[in-house]
């Protein structure tokens, strides 16, 4: 049972602020992603947590305790990390018990610990190996396996899939997945590919520059951004911009146009959208839906480039005022580059944004 | 046969041989020839200069130098059966020297002089030795790396261990710990021989002060109890900075991560050092071992420089006694054949250290 409360929390560097006040509370159970892009302070707070990085201010509670100044082994929690860091000179079976041998756990208990978590990974055949006969996967699992055995309160993963290629991602997604289930502990997982965090999470935290963007279920940040950094790091291919002219604002919908985009009314959700001014409009690629020939749509222009996934079809497309353009449509079509096409989008699922779309070229 | 890409010349053999050739020529030159001539000269009669042809003399060189015999004496009785004792009560026996010299009943121990000796029961047990003073050298060698290498090994690696941590100025501490490797083992002995000085030493001074003058000033060098013991605690205080850094590096070899999550697990400090320390220091620990041990089996310079062997020859060492008789003596010969004996034990001693140190698979 743990619940963890961050309250403010700070880190700086010397100089540096990497982690600028985050806020946050993961209840009991549940499997919390952080999401942000590279350098963003995700495992820096991830470490904070584990008690490896000192805490510069605010506090951190873990089961209404601020533990602040408790030492890791005392915080009751485990960790998995990148690069798996398991003993090279023990086998799998002393890996896996290192924190009960650290306890000095009785040895009947030991093993029996041992071989319910080789069992639930399904690597009982590996136990005596050495961890340079292994394939990354399986040190990997060797990892959880000794996060496992300790029946920590929390469970912190740090990028644990990130060194493994895609088929045995996606299988080790789905065991970490599976294990969630069966230990229903809390879970932290760090990563910074969308799609772990999707599937995985019942609560994703978005981070940029040490700071939290939104945090939400998956399909509230999917569906309902809070603002453009969100909305452009979730989904793929990423949600397009285009920068609109204001026309009316009317109640809770803008009426917005551009060179290549007809007026269209948009829900404006709340947000300073004023008549009059300019906005950034944006729509999934997934939303945007071809016209039969001879109709006209909302938005025109002509295929740059076609990728035919089978299932999907990616265009790429330079609107009419110039403006870049990717659509995703769900089934395999054939287009020619330079023909042109028109598109159509249901304007409920099209966000408008008061700031300016992000600078495609930073980075 | 597909041709490999690459340029005439480094596929032609002979270029390569070529290129070889003159560090081989030099290899040859510097190691070979006066390793082989050591061999070849330790079986001759050989001297520095000597008007005299060369002979062969077969192994009478190592039977010179390594020749031992034991002589176990009855006390002496007089006329009655009843044991002699001296003006202490202590039995008396017969002088040793009356069996090594010109004796035809014990043509073996013919030359040897008394090595050391003990009581068994009513009788006295001496070992003898034809070479006293070369035994002597190689106990007194082999008690310096007895001591030297697990406690020099030991004062590197805990000194590795405090200064490898992230303090501001631990660099300071580095330095100081390496500037002793840095200066010559010439000059660091002089400047000890002031240390150990027997009246006004700094070692006698501070014992001295520490002590509120309980302490009687020692002659460090010119004691044979203190000498060998002297001269062992200064070789560990120059080069346990040179060793501390081998284990510097190899400490920074083990991966951060894996002490952050034996942190995590719970570990102590000990346990760390442990489970994830030591073992990430296998391959280095060998390595200083056999240097260490190498190294101070050619103990020489504090030697020379301190002691010349004395006093009563407790600091005589293996190379001391080679380059003093080759030299000194002008007894080529004998000093080739020490450096052949020195040889072999030293490499026994690598090949065991190297079997017990093995990878165990
Ligand atoms: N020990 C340190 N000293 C100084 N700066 C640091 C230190 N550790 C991390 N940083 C800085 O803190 C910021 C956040 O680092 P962090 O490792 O948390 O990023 P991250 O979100 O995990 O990135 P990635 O996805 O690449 O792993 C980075 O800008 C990094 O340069
Ligand atoms: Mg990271």
């Amino acid at each position: 049972m743990a619940r963890i409360v961050l309250k403010n929390l700070r880190k700086s560097f010397g100089s540096v602020d990497v982690i600028k006040g985050v806020d946050l509370a993961i209840e009991d159970g549940e499997f919390t992603v952080f999401v942000g892009p590279s350098g963003c302070g995700k495992s820096t707070l991830l470490r904070m947590i584990a008690g490896l990085e000192d805490i510069s201010s605010g506090s951190l509670e873990i089961d209404g305790t601020v533990v602040n100044e408790v030492q890791p082994k005392d915080r009751g929690v485990a960790m998995v990390f990148q690069t798996y860091a398991i003993f090279p000179h023990m086998t799998v079976r002393e890996n896996v018990a290192f924190g009960l041998t650290i306890a000095k756990t009785p040895k009947a208990e030991k093993e029996a610990k041992v071989a319910e978590a080789a069992r639930i990974l399904q690597m009982e055949h590996l136990l005596d190996r050495r961890p340079s006969q292994l394939s990354g996967g399986q040190r990997q699992r060797v990892a959880i396996g000794r996060a496992i055995v300790r029946d920590p309160k929390v469970f912190l993963f740090d990028e644990p899939l990130s060194n493994l290629d895609a088929a045995l991602r996606m299988n080790m997604r789905m065991e970490i997945g599976k294990l969630h289930q069966q230990l229903s502990a809390t879970m932290i997982y760090v990563t910074h590919d969308q799609v772990e965090a999707m599937t995985l999470a019942d609560k994703i935290v978005v981070l940029k520059d040490g700071q939290v963007m939104q945090i939400g279920t998956p399909m509230e940040l999917y569906h309902e951004p809070v603002n453009i950094f969100v909305a452009g790091f979730l989904g793929a291919p990423s949600m397009n911009f285009l920068t609109v002219d204001v026309g009316e604002v009317s109640g809770d919908s803008a009426t917005v146009r551009a060179g290549a985009l007809e007026p269209i009314a948009v829900p404006t959700r709340g947000r300073d959208i004023r008549a009059g001014g300019t906005a950034t409009l944006g729509v999934r690629p997934q939303y945007l839906g071809p016209v039969d020939a001879g109709q006209t749509g909302m938005l025109h222009g002509k295929v740059d480039l076609t990728e035919r996934l089978g299932s999907e079809t990616v265009v790429e497309m330079t609107l009419r005022d110039g403006a870049k353009l990717i659509a995703a449509f769900a089934e395999d079509r054939i287009f020619t580059p330079g023909q042109g096409v028109d598109l159509n989008f249901d304007p409920a699922r099209a966000h408008l944004f008061a700031e300016a779309p992000p600078d495609p070229t930073a980075h | 046969m597909p041709m490999p890409s690459g340029s005439k010349l480094t596929q032609s053999n002979a270029a390569g041989w070529a290129f070889a050739l003159p560090g081989f020529a030099l290899m040859v030159l510097f190691i070979i020839v006066p390793f082989v001539f050591a061999i070849v000269l330790s079986f001759t009669n050989q001297r520095l200069v000597s008007p005299n042809p060369t002979e062969f003399v077969g192994w009478s060189n190592y039977q010179q130098l390594l020749g031992v015999g034991m002589l176990t004496l009855e006390p002496e009785k007089d006329a009655s059966g009843a044991i002699i004792r001296d003006a202490d009560g202590q039995p008396t026996y017969p002088r040793v020297r009356t069996y090594t010299r010109n004796n035809p009943d014990y043509p073996g121990l013919k030359g040897m002089r008394e090595l050391t000796s003990w009581q068994s029961g009513q009788n006295r047990t001496y070992i003898l030795a034809s070479d006293v003073v070369f035994l002597r050298a190689i106990i007194n060698t082999f008690i310096f790396v007895l001591v030297v290498a697990p406690v020099q090994g030991g004062l590197a690696l805990g000194l590795a261990l405090l200064i490898n941590q992230k303090l501001r100025g631990i660099n300071i501490y580095r330095a100081i710990y390496f500037m002793p490797v840095v200066v010559s083992i010439v000059v660091v002995s002089l400047l000890w021989r002031f240390i150990y000085d027997g009246n006004s030493g700094l070692l006698n001074n501070m014992l001295g002060a520490l002590s509120f003058g309980a302490f009687k000033p020692v002659n460090w060098l010119g004691n044979p109890h203190t000498a060998l013991g002297a001269i062992i605690a200064m070789s560990i205080w120059q080069a346990v900075g040179f060793h501390m850094v081998i284990w510097l590096s190899g400490l920074q070899t083990i991966s951060p991560t894996l002490y952050e999550a034996a942190a995590i697990e719970g570990s102590t400090k000990w346990q760390t050092f442990r489970y994830v320390t030591w073992p990430g220091l296998r391959n280095t620990a060998v390595l200083v071992l056999i240097v260490i041990t190498m190294q101070a089996f050619a103990l020489f310079a504090q030697i020379d420089v301190m002691t010349k062997g004395g006093p009563l020859d407790s600091t005589q060492t293996i190379v001391f006694q080679a380059v003093q008789r080759g030299y000194g003596k002008q007894d080529i010969s004998g000093g080739s054949a020490i450096s052949v004996i020195l040889f072999l034990i030293v490499l026994t001693i690598s090949l065991v250290q190297r079997y017990l140190t093995r990878e165990k698979t």
